[in-house]
């Protein structure tokens, strides 16, 4: 008898508790930007290392500006970042502010774990005109509510081995002009094949040449690109009037089974059979960048986020060039930003979109710029940048013109990201492998298009 | 635990009228703590046991049956996860894969662990190399995973520059479809076989002296006595440790997070890898939930087998 009771008690007090953890949480769900201060310690994490100094000076910047506030930032590495967060919204743990990604943010908005800013950039008269074109509405969701506050943007160059470009002849201006179409690919085949070595130093445009024993290959290969191509091939396939979905943002309607589209990655996939590009199943484990320091590859197609560590290898002279113009005379780069958001379920909601504000102003983009690490997405922040990676002794010009010229088109945004890339990875590494034709996409794009039939 | 119940029940009735104080409560109190005892013991690992294992898989067992983001709300949809996976070529192609993986696995593991705890048994007597075949084993499978993930790379590995040094073809250990899976058995194998052949090792400490010194006597050979005395006698070790490494081999999963990731292609998505892959990358709990109370009945099923056929939980020692 006695011990029933102490078991009643136990369950009583159990039943108490977790009613009062109920109530604690749905307090910090609930709260807004209105009447509370804004002080006290906030979270705010990233994932990109070299980031990270930046971004600390811009906390203690801030801090020095409200002494009320402290920022703890946490890096953590792009594989764990996404799995974290989710389980941070999931468990209530999950930073105030948080580095945001344009193929994740649909889903956090639609599930509610993203706080809208709209009030406050209307109170605190947030000038949404300052960041580089299109960057600000990138972040405006499918509801119309903005989610996030633009930080910087990437597009995409060729990196290229100045010495190994030297040896076979080819000219930084001929880089500079280079032009490509899926039907023969252009001159951007011909000088892939030309900086192509084999093993008994016969180039890949000439007789003789062994494609099953390359020592030094005319292009890298980072991977097969899954659904996105981001730096694989989307800067080719951009030129060709293809766009990944009917709209963008917010598109419901794949385009993978495009001839063009098919065209394209038919046209990448062969350089692999002709020996120019490493075999994809080679390329798992160590990455294109490193393999390129090791003088492997000539050519690497990459973002502008790599720019540190490209020209970062000791003893490696690196020139950058624009992306080839394609058939439409014109050139392309995907055009991706990121922004920070703010957690819906922040304790101290105040303070923290005080400081994505801050993050998102020119007081911290200024301090990005002059790391020289990536373009912020201010305007005047962004040609900082240029001047102090000029300071450096790189030449950033291929990444801001296409920005200039807009040439750019913007990162696709749609619902369920994730799936389309269960789907289109291995269907996309079939083909770049060679396994598969290319006309094996539409089936892909079936299914892709059939996630959002439901 | 019938005759403790039994025999507390009964004092305890009869000192009930004599209440406390008496000399009685000696008797009675004594059995009750037992249990008492017997159950604060038991306590931490039942607590675990229910917090950590059964409301989480009955949880999991309910969401199977429901559509679930986990940052909604779970929505009833019936077996049509079930339906769906049935449909799903991804699912069968990762019950091929996680079955090559598994026959891989276990087969050259117990292999190789029996070999090893024979020569733990007879030749190496030294605790230093007995403890050495565990160092595989202390370390964590993750950082197994990567270290052979880099001794094989294609390009900078150690392995592949011998190969190449030999004149050889470079094989792209993780990186080709015929590879991946074997690989990733073998590092395994590797991690896991000081293991295994130390609790073989143990089972072959528990057969009796006697019995081998009346076969020498006999005139049998070494082989033959491994046949007829060793293996017979062994066998109810031999089933655990089948029963243990088989379930575990099914769940494999951190070698293929950290290295393959599920590819190439579809080459090394096994099951566990798919459920993460639907659960935590895609948020399509209610599917995962479906495809892990799938994995766990193949798991009970594959260990019933094993223990009926195998005759797991009887020894031929008596």
């Amino acid at each position: 008898m006695y011990t029933k009771a102490t078991g009643k008690k136990a369950v009583g007090a159990l039943a108490a508790a977790a009613a009062a953890v109920l109530a604690l949480s749905a307090c910090g769900s609930g709260g807004g930007a209105s009447g509370e201060e804004a002080k006290g310690e906030i979270s705010y994490w990233l994932w990109d290392a070299n980031q990270l100094p930046a971004y600390q000076q811009c906390a203690d910047n801030f801090h020095t500006a409200n002494p009320d506030i402290t920022v703890k930032i946490t890096q953590r590495g792009w594989d764990d970042y996404w799995s974290t967060l989710t389980n941070g919204f999931v468990a209530g743990t999950a930073p105030d502010v948080f580095t945001d990604h344009l193929a994740k943010y649909p889903e956090f908005a639609k599930t509610g774990q993203l706080l809208a800013l709209d009030d406050a950039v209307a109170n605190d008269h947030v000038d949404v005109t300052k960041y580089n074109k299109g960057l600000a509405d990138l972040w405006v969701g499918e509801d119309g509510k903005r989610y996030g506050l633009p930080k910087d943007w990437d597009t995409i160059s060729l990196f290229y081995n100045k010495k190994l470009t030297g040896a076979a002849g080819v000219t930084d201006s001929q880089m500079k002009a280079l032009t490509w179409n899926p039907q023969d690919g252009g001159t951007y085949e011909k000088a892939i094949a030309h900086l192509t070595v084999d093993k008994n130093g016969k180039r890949g445009d000439e007789p003789g040449f062994d494609k099953t024993n390359v020592a030094v290959y005319g292009l890298g290969l980072n991977s097969s690109g899954s659904g996105q191509g981001q730096t694989e091939w989307s800067y080719l396939t951009g030129t060709t009037g293809w766009t990944h979905t009917d709209k963008n943002p917010w598109g419901t309607h794949f385009n993978y089974d495009d001839p063009k589209f098919q065209a394209s990655i038919a046209w990448f996939a062969s350089l692999s059979e002709k020996g120019y590009m490493p075999k994809l199943e080679t390329t798992v484990g160590a990455s294109m960048a490193d393999t390129f320091a090791a003088g492997k590859s000539v050519i690497n197609a990459h973002g502008s986020w790599m720019i540190g560590q490209y020209t970062g290898y000791k003893g490696v002279n690196v020139g950058i060039a624009p992306t080839p113009t394609g058939p439409d005379g014109k050139r392309a780069s995907m055009f991706n930003g990121l922004a920070d958001s703010v957690w819906a379920g922040t304790k101290k909601p105040a303070a923290a979109v005080k400081f994505a504000e801050y993050l998102g102003s020119a007081a911290c983009q200024d301090v990005v710029a002059s790391k020289a690490v990536v373009f912020p997405a201010i305007k005047s922040s962004s040609d900082k940048a240029e001047a102090a990676f000029k300071a450096k002794g790189v030449d950033v010009t291929p990444f801001t013109q296409q920005v200039k010229e807009d040439t750019t088109f913007l990162f696709p945004i749609a619902d369920k990201a994730a799936k389309v890339d269960g789907i289109m990875k291995p269907a996309m590494d079939a083909v770049v492998s060679g396994k598969q034709p290319a006309s094996s996409l539409s089936q892909a794009n079936d299914q892709v298009n059939s996630l959002f039939n439901k | 635990m019938t005759t403790t119940t039994a025999r507390g029940a009964v004092p305890a009735r009869k000192a009930s009228g004599t209440g406390p104080g008496s000399a009685a409560p000696r008797a009675r109190r004594r059995p009750r703590s037992d249990l008492r005892v017997a159950l604060f013991f038991i306590a931490p690992a039942m607590l675990g046991f229910v917090v950590f294992y059964l409301v989480p898989s009955i949880r999991g067992l309910y969401l199977s049956f429901t559509e679930y983001n986990i940052l909604g709300t779970p929505k009833w949809i019936g077996g049509a996860n079930y339906a769906a996976i049935a449909k799903d070529p991804l699912f069968w192609n990762a019950l091929g894969v996680t079955t090559e993986y598994v026959l891989i696995n276990i087969v050259l593991q117990t292999a190789l662990a029996l070999g090893l705890a024979l020569l733990m048994h007879r030749v190496a007597k030294s605790t230093f190399i007995r403890g050495s075949l565990l160092l595989p084993y202390l370390m964590a499978n993750v950082i197994a995973a990567l270290l052979w993930f880099w001794l094989l790379d294609y390009q900078i590995g150690i392995v592949n520059n011998l190969i190449d040094a030999m004149g050889l073809p470079r094989i792209a250990f993780f990186g080709n479809e015929e590879w991946a899976i074997p690989t990733q058995a073998l590092i395994n194998t590797w991690r896991h076989m000081g293991y295994t052949a130390l609790l073989i090792f143990a089972g072959l400490q528990a057969i009796p002296q006697h019995l081998y010194e009346v076969a020498n006597l006999d005139g049998a050979s070494p082989f033959q006595t491994f046949r007829k005395i060793t293996m017979p006698l062994l066998r109810p070790v031999i089933v655990l440790v089948l029963v243990v490494t088989v379930i575990g081999s099914f769940q494999v999963f951190d070698t293929v997070a950290v290295t393959t990731q599920g590819g190439p292609i579809n080459a090394s998505r096994v099951l566990q890898y798919y459920i993460y892959q639907r659960a935590f990358t895609e948020s399509d709990f209610g599917y995962g939930s479906a495809l892990a109370v799938i994995l766990f009945v193949i798991l009970a099923l594959v260990a019933f087998i094993q223990m009926k056929f195998l005759r797991g939980n009887e020894s031929d020692l008596d």
